[in-house]
């Protein structure tokens, strides 16, 4: 009799489960019209950096002297800037710039935040609490752009070690959120029975604490990014990111300074280009965690 | 040699309020394709020797500054955590109270199973999910091949139960711990679950050791009892022993305790006064006194060990067995009862 009905149940659920979880994200994320909005600038920002050589018009770092400070209209789609070079190849091609630092300084951070977050939270005692937290604490004393600075200083210029810094910057707010989800992770009844069937440590970690840790992750990822191409321009402006000759949003910035009252093109796109990607992120960021709240469940 | 041999565990949490005695000299010994039924209340220090037995209770705070826990002559007190892994569900397996949250939500539950045997068999991939699937059969699953790709919360919380003695049961282990299997169950699928448990059990040979709080069900499959209060043993015996002539008075009250459908309206109920004491600061004498319906002066000042009564059946009590039926046929004959 029992065996009839389960038989019976699962032939009402033929539904494939993950491909069901992974519908019913998109449907609560397709809810929030910001969010798809913001997922519209991300997508058309990542197209723009990777087709960025058939969109340009011209090589973004040659220089025309004849042609300088041309406005909009007159000098291309968004004027030239004081050394000739056309604005508007150089707002394209300061996508790929920023999309790339943005995803290797995050990169670097969930590289090292999350491993770290995630035995520092799993084996606790000792080490979890003196040695990490408190290094994490220090770190995070420090206003992130300092921080940031500091370390771009100390490493020196260039985008590379820029990036870095950016990457550094970020770890202790990786291995606070790794942390403390699993905290909560690790006194679930599943790790227990996963422990009480002889499991070994580093596949608890790996197989049960960790993805059932990622979704708040995932929405600090996406908001990282966007954090992550403002402080990429502002390293870059501040001389510490991109040389000067390199179509970084924030060295075109740098560029502009000094023409604000007679060339206002130059600093006015590279700067709308920023401003829309970081709302990009925002508004993606802000849909995945609704989206993967609980509490927004229908 | 017995199979599992338990000797005076005593289990401490050290607290910033002072240390805890969850389990204070516990003693038992399980025979293989034996049913030892451990019962108390919440708080009485069941799960946490079950947990001790596992080596599963956190370190810190947890200490065991007394006892030995012999697996076929090896003390598990003793063994390295490594050494533990391996005897964690190949030797010893163990089953948690609730269903709806022991399976990991983000695999299948084949995937689970099969895991569990690949921990402990050096099989391939594909033979570790026939065992999945036959072992899904085994407890009963419908449709095991289709099942075992469906994740947790597709499934009932009867079947996750199931589920979970299936991987408990994956390795064939030799003692099976169930911390309370059916109490987040109702009542129909209860019975399903240790008919199962039962049937296994006939089958494999495993011995099992069942924690609860639920008389019926020791009553029904358990050879041997023991009670247990704030962290000791208090009375153990064979389950008949326990349940027709109980010598410790806390047995006794739980079992007056307890609505009888045949006597239902006849006779009154005798409540268990009071709630258990906390485990850091006992009462003075012997643990129960404050609640039992027998004590006297001597209670008060006497913390009575465990002593053997009859031949085979040992209570925590200073009254003589006759004072004790004494008592008995009188409270008894007051509340109705009918012996």
């Amino acid at each position: 009799m029992s065996e009839a009905v389960t038989a019976e149940g699962s032939q009402t659920q033929a539904i494939q489960p993950r491909e069901r979880r992974l519908a019913g994200f998109w449907r609560r994320f397709r809810r929030n019209k910001l969010a798809v909005f913001g997922l519209a600038i991300v997508a058309v920002l990542l197209l723009t950096a990777l087709s960025a050589p058939l969109i340009a018009p011209s090589d973004p770092r040659a220089q025309d002297y004849a042609l300088t400070l041309q406005p909009p209209g007159v000098g291309g789609l968004m004027g030239t800037d004081s050394l000739g070079s056309d604005v508007f190849s150089r707002v394209i091609y300061g996508a790929r710039i920023s999309l790339m630092s943005s995803l290797i300084s995050v990169g670097l951070a969930l590289l090292v935040g999350v491993p770290v977050g995630l035995t520092s939270g799993y084996f606790r005692g000792f080490w979890d609490e003196w040695i990490v937290m408190r290094v994490v604490d220090s770190l995070q004393a420090f206003p992130f752009l300092i921080l940031a600075l500091v370390i771009a200083a100390v490493l020196g210029g260039g985008l590379g070690y820029a990036m870095i810094a950016i990457g550094i910057g970020f770890v202790p707010a990786f291995v606070r959120i790794t942390r403390a989800q699993v905290l909560s992770v690790r006194g679930r009844d599943y790790v227990d029975a996963a422990r009480a069937i002889g499991t070994g440590h580093t596949s608890i970690m790996l197989r049960h604490v960790l993805p059932n840790s990622l979704p708040p992750l995932l929405v600090q990822t996406t908001l990282a990014m966007g954090y992550a191409i403002i402080a990429e321009a502002t390293l870059s402006f501040l001389g510490l990111g991109a040389e000067p000759g390199e179509p970084s949003w924030g060295s075109m910035l740098f560029q502009a300074q000094a023409y604000l009252t007679s060339a206002w093109w130059m600093a006015f796109f590279p700067g709308m280009a920023i401003f829309f990607a970081v709302l990009g992120f925002n508004l993606l960021g802000d849909g995945v965690r609704e989206a993967l709240d609980p509490r927004t469940y229908d | 040699m017995a199979m599992l041999e338990v000797n005076n565990l005593k289990t401490h949490f050290k607290t910033q309020d002072g240390v805890v005695k969850a389990v204070d000299g516990v003693s038992f010994s399980l025979e293989a394709g034996e049913i030892l039924g451990i019962v108390g209340e919440s708080g009485s220090g069941k799960s946490v020797t079950a947990l001790s037995i596992m080596q599963l209770n956190p370190k810190p705070p947890t200490e065991y500054p007394e006892g030995e826990i012999l697996f076929e002559g090896q003390n598990l007190l003793e063994v390295s955590e490594k050494r533990m892994q391996q005897i964690r569900g190949n030797d010893i397996a163990m089953i948690f109270q609730d269903p709806m949250t022991s399976l990991n939500p983000v695999f299948t539950v084949g995937n689970q199973i099969r895991e569990a045997i690949r921990i402990h068999q050096d099989v391939s991939k594909s033979e570790a999910q026939e065992k999945t699937v036959q072992v899904l059969r085994d407890v009963g699953i419908a449709n095991p091949e289709r099942r075992a790709k469906e994740y947790p919360h597709q499934f009932s919380g009867g079947m996750r139960q199931r589920a979970m003695i299936a991987m408990a049961l994956s390795c064939n282990p030799k003692v099976l711990i169930a911390d309370e299997p059916t109490t987040a169950l109702d009542v129909t699928i209860q019975a399903q679950i240790l008919e199962l448990m039962v049937g296994l059990q006939e089958k494999y040979g495993t011995a099992i050791v069942m924690i609860t709080h639920d008389l019926g069900v020791v009553s029904q499959l358990a050879d041997q009892v023991m009670v247990m209060y704030a962290g000791r043993a208090v009375e153990q015996a064979t389950t008949d022993e326990v349940f027709y002539d109980p010598l410790m008075p806390y047995s006794w009250s739980l079992l007056r305790a307890l609505p009888r459908l045949d006597t239902a309206g006849e006779v009154r109920l005798l409540p268990v006064k009071g709630a258990p004491p906390s485990l850091i600061f006992l009462p003075e004498g012997c643990n129960f006194n404050p609640r039992c319906p027998f004590v006297k002066d001597e209670c008060l000042k006497i913390d009575p060990d465990l002593y053997e009564k009859k031949p085979g059946h040992t209570a925590a009590c200073i009254l003589s067995v006759e004072e004790i039926e004494k008592n008995k046929s009188r409270v008894d004959a007051e509340l109705g009862v009918q012996t």
